[in-house]
C-alpha cells in the first residue's frame, strides 16, 4: 500500500467559542488531485493553513509521506514548508514588488533567468510578458489571482495548494485554468489540493472530491461517484439548493 | 473586583508586553548575525527612512532653532545674559532638541508607516505568504527596518543639530544683532564632544525603537483595516514614549553626575 502524500487524523481547531474543525480524517495520495468543497466559513482555507504550519491546530495529527509534521521548528519546518506551493484566496501577491519578482520569489538564479521563468509561469496561466513589470496594484482582481497562480507553481513543488483558483475569473480564463491545475496533476505528478465552490471546476480538476461540513469531513469520494451520491449534503451543495440539510442563518 | 487585583492583573500584562517585545527584537536581532541577509531590502529602508525624513526633520530643526534663540535671547536679557544666546543654543539643540525632535518627528513618520505597511501585509496574508515561499519574515521585514533606522538615525540627526543651529544662527544675526563670526566662534567653543556623542548614542537609541515599534505592531495586527489602524495609532505612540523615556534616561546617565 502507498503511504498517503498528506494525512490528516482528528484534526481540531477551535478560535474563540467557534469549533471551526472538530476532527478532520483526510488521506490524499502522491499525485492525485484532490478538491473539497463545502460553505463558506466551515474551515476549508484554515485546513490548508494548519498543514503549512501557519497555524497551530489543537489536537490533531498531519503526516507528510508518512512523517509527522505538527509541531516542527526551525530547519524542520522550512524543509517542510519548501515541498508546498500555496495559492492563497486572496492572492497575497507583495504589492511592494513588481509582477515578475512575485512571480519569481522563491527561484534562485540570476535576475534575467528568474525574469525569463516568471514570464514562462505567466504565460502559462494566461498572461503575456507585458504584465511583468507592473506592480500587483495595476492588475485587475482576476489578473491579480492568476499571477498569484502563477507564484504558486513556479517552483513547481510537490504539492500545491489551490485556494479558489477560479473564483473571480470570467469562464474562459478558469477553464484555462482549471486545465492547468488538471494538467499539473497529471503530467507533472504534483499532488493538488483544490478547494473551490465552482462545481465546473470540481469536474475539471478532480480525481476525488471531499465535502468538509460542521468541522468533518462528512463525505469523500471519486468524482464519478459525485452524482450518484446520495448523501443530502452533498446534494444540496451540487444541485445549489437553498432548500436542505444545510441550513443558513437567516434563511426560512 | 478587589482593586489589588485588578492593579496586580495590568503589572502583569504590562511585563508580559514587555516580554513578547523583547523576544521578538531579540529574535531580529539574531537573524542579522547569520546569512541569509537581503542588503537590498537593507538599502532600500534606508533610503525611506533616511532620505525622505530629511526635509521634516531638517525643517523642524531650523524652526525650533531659531525659536530657541529667539526665548534664549528674551530670558536672557533680564538678567544681562543675551550673550549666552550661541552657546545656550548650541547645547540645546544638540544635547536635546536635535534628538528628540528628529526623533518624534521620524517616529511619526516611519513607525506609522512601517506599522500600516506591516500591518496590511500581515491582514491581506502576505506575510503568510512570504512564510510558504520559505522567506522569514524578521529578515526580510523586520530586521533591515531595524537596522537601516538604527543606522540612518544618527545621520539625519547630525543634519538636524546643524540645521538647528543654524536656525538660531540666522536668528541671532538677522534679528538680534548678534556679529556672524563671533557667533559662530562661541558655538563651536561650547561644543564639546560628549554632546555631539549623546547626540548621536540617543539618535541611533531613538531609531531602534522607532523601527522596533512600527515593526511590532504592524507584525501583530489582526482584524482588517481598523486593526491596521490601531497597531499604527499604538506605534507612533508607544514610540514615543519611548523615545521620551529613553531621553531621559540617558540624559541623566550622560550629563547628570
Ligand atoms: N485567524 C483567525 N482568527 C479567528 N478566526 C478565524 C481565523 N481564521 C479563520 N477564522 C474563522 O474560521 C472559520 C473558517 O474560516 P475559513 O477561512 O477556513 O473558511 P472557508 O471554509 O475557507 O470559507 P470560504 O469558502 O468563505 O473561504 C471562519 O468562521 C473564520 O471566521
Ligand atoms: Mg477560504
Amino acid at each position: 500500500m502507498t503511504i498517503p502524500r498528506i494525512q490528516l487524523a482528528g484534526l481540531a481547531k477551535r478560535f474563540g467559542s467557534r469549533q471551526v474543525l472538530a476532527g478532520v480524517d483526510l488521506a490524499v495520495m502522491p499525485g492525485e488531485s484532490l478538491v473539497i468543497i463545502g460553505g463558506s466559513g466551515t474551515g476549508k482555507s484554515v485546513t490548508l493553513k494548519i498543514i503549512l504550519g501557519l497555524i497551530a491546530p489543537d489536537s490533531g495529527s498531519i503526516k507528510v509521506d508518512g512523517h509527522e509534521v505538527v509541531g516542527l521548528k526551525g530547519a524542520a519546518l522550512d524543509a517542510h514548508r519548501a515541498r508546498f506551493g500555496m495559492l492563497f484566496q486572496g492572492g497575497a501577491l507583495f504589492d511592494s514588488l513588481p509582477v515578475w519578482r512575485n512571480v519569481s520569489f522563491a527561484l534562485e538564479g540570476s535576475a534575467a533567468s528568474r525574469r525569463a521563468a516568471a514570464i514562462d509561469n505567466l504565460a502559462r496561466v494566461g498572461l503575456g510578458p507585458e504584465v511583468a513589470d507592473l506592480k500587483p496594484s495595476e492588475l485587475s482582481g482576476g489578473m491579480q489571482k492568476r499571477v498569484a497562480l502563477a507564484r504558486a507553481i513556479a517552483p513547481r513543488p510537490p504539492i500545491i495548494f489551490f485556494d479558489e483558483p477560479t473564483a473571480g475569473l470570467d469562464p474562459i480564463t478558469a477553464a484555462v485554468i482549471n486545465d492547468l491545475i488538471r494538467e499539473l496533476a497529471t503530467q507533472l505528478k504534483i499532488t493538488a489540493l483544490t478547494i473551490t465552490h465552482d462545481m465546473h471546476s470540481v469536474r475539471t480538476v478532480a480525481d476525488r472530491v471531499a465535502m468538509l461540513h460542521g468541522g468533518v469531513i462528512i463525505w469523500q469520494g471519486p468524482l464519478a461517484s459525485l452524482d450518484g451520491c446520495d448523501n443530502p449534503y452533498v446534494r444540496q451543495f451540487i444541485t445549489g439548493s437553498a432548500h436542505g440539510p444545510i441550513q443558513m442563518p437567516g434563511a426560512r | 473586583m478587589n482593586p489589588l487585583v485588578a492593579i496586580g492583573a495590568s503589572v502583569l500584562a504590562g511585563f508580559a508586553a514587555i516580554g513578547r517585545v523583547a523576544r521578538f527584537a531579540g529574535t531580529a536581532l539574531l537573524r542579522l548575525l547569520q546569512p541569509p541577509w537581503y542588503p537590498a531590502q537593507w538599502f532600500n529602508q534606508m533610503l525611506v527612512i533616511g532620505w525622505l525624513s530629511l526635509p521634516v526633520v531638517g525643517l523642524t530643526a531650523i524652526f525650533t532653532g531659531s525659536a530657541l534663540a529667539q526665548q534664549i535671547f528674551i530670558g536672557g536679557s533680564r538678567f544681562n545674559a543675551a550673550s549666552t544666546v550661541p552657546a545656550v543654543t548650541v547645547i540645546g539643540v544638540v544635547r536635546e532638541l536635535g534628538p528628540v525632535l528628529g526623533g518624534l518627528m521620524v517616529a511619526g513618520r516611519v513607525a506609522s508607516a512601517m506599522a500600516a505597511e506591516l500591518g496590511t501585509m500581515r491582514v491581506t496574508e502576505q506575510i503568510d505568504a512570504l512564510v510558504t515561499l520559505r522567506t522569514d519574515p524578521f529578515r526580510w521585514l523586520v530586521a533591515p527596518r531595524i537596522l537601516a533606522a538604527v543606522l540612518v538615525m544618527p545621520v539625519l540627526v547630525l543634519v538636524s543639530n546643524a540645521l538647528g543651529v543654524m536656525g538660531g544662527w540666522l536668528l541671532a544675526t538677522q534679528r538680534l544683532g548678534f556679529n556672524s563670526a563671533q557667533y559662530l566662534a562661541t558655538t563651536a567653543r561650547y561644543l564639546e564632544a560628549d554632546d555631539v556623542i549623546s547626540s548621536l548614542v540617543k539618535s541611533a537609541v531613538f531609531g531602534f525603537f522607532i523601527a522596533l515599534m512600527g515593526c511590532y505592531h504592524g507584525y501583530r495586527s489582526g482584524g482588517g483595516a481598523a486593526g491596521v489602524g490601531k497597531a499604527t495609532t499604538n506605534a507612533v505612540v508607544s514610540s514615543f514614549i519611548l523615545i521620551l523615556l529613553a531621553n531621559l534616561v540617558i540624559t541623566v546617565i550622560v550629563f547628570g553626575s
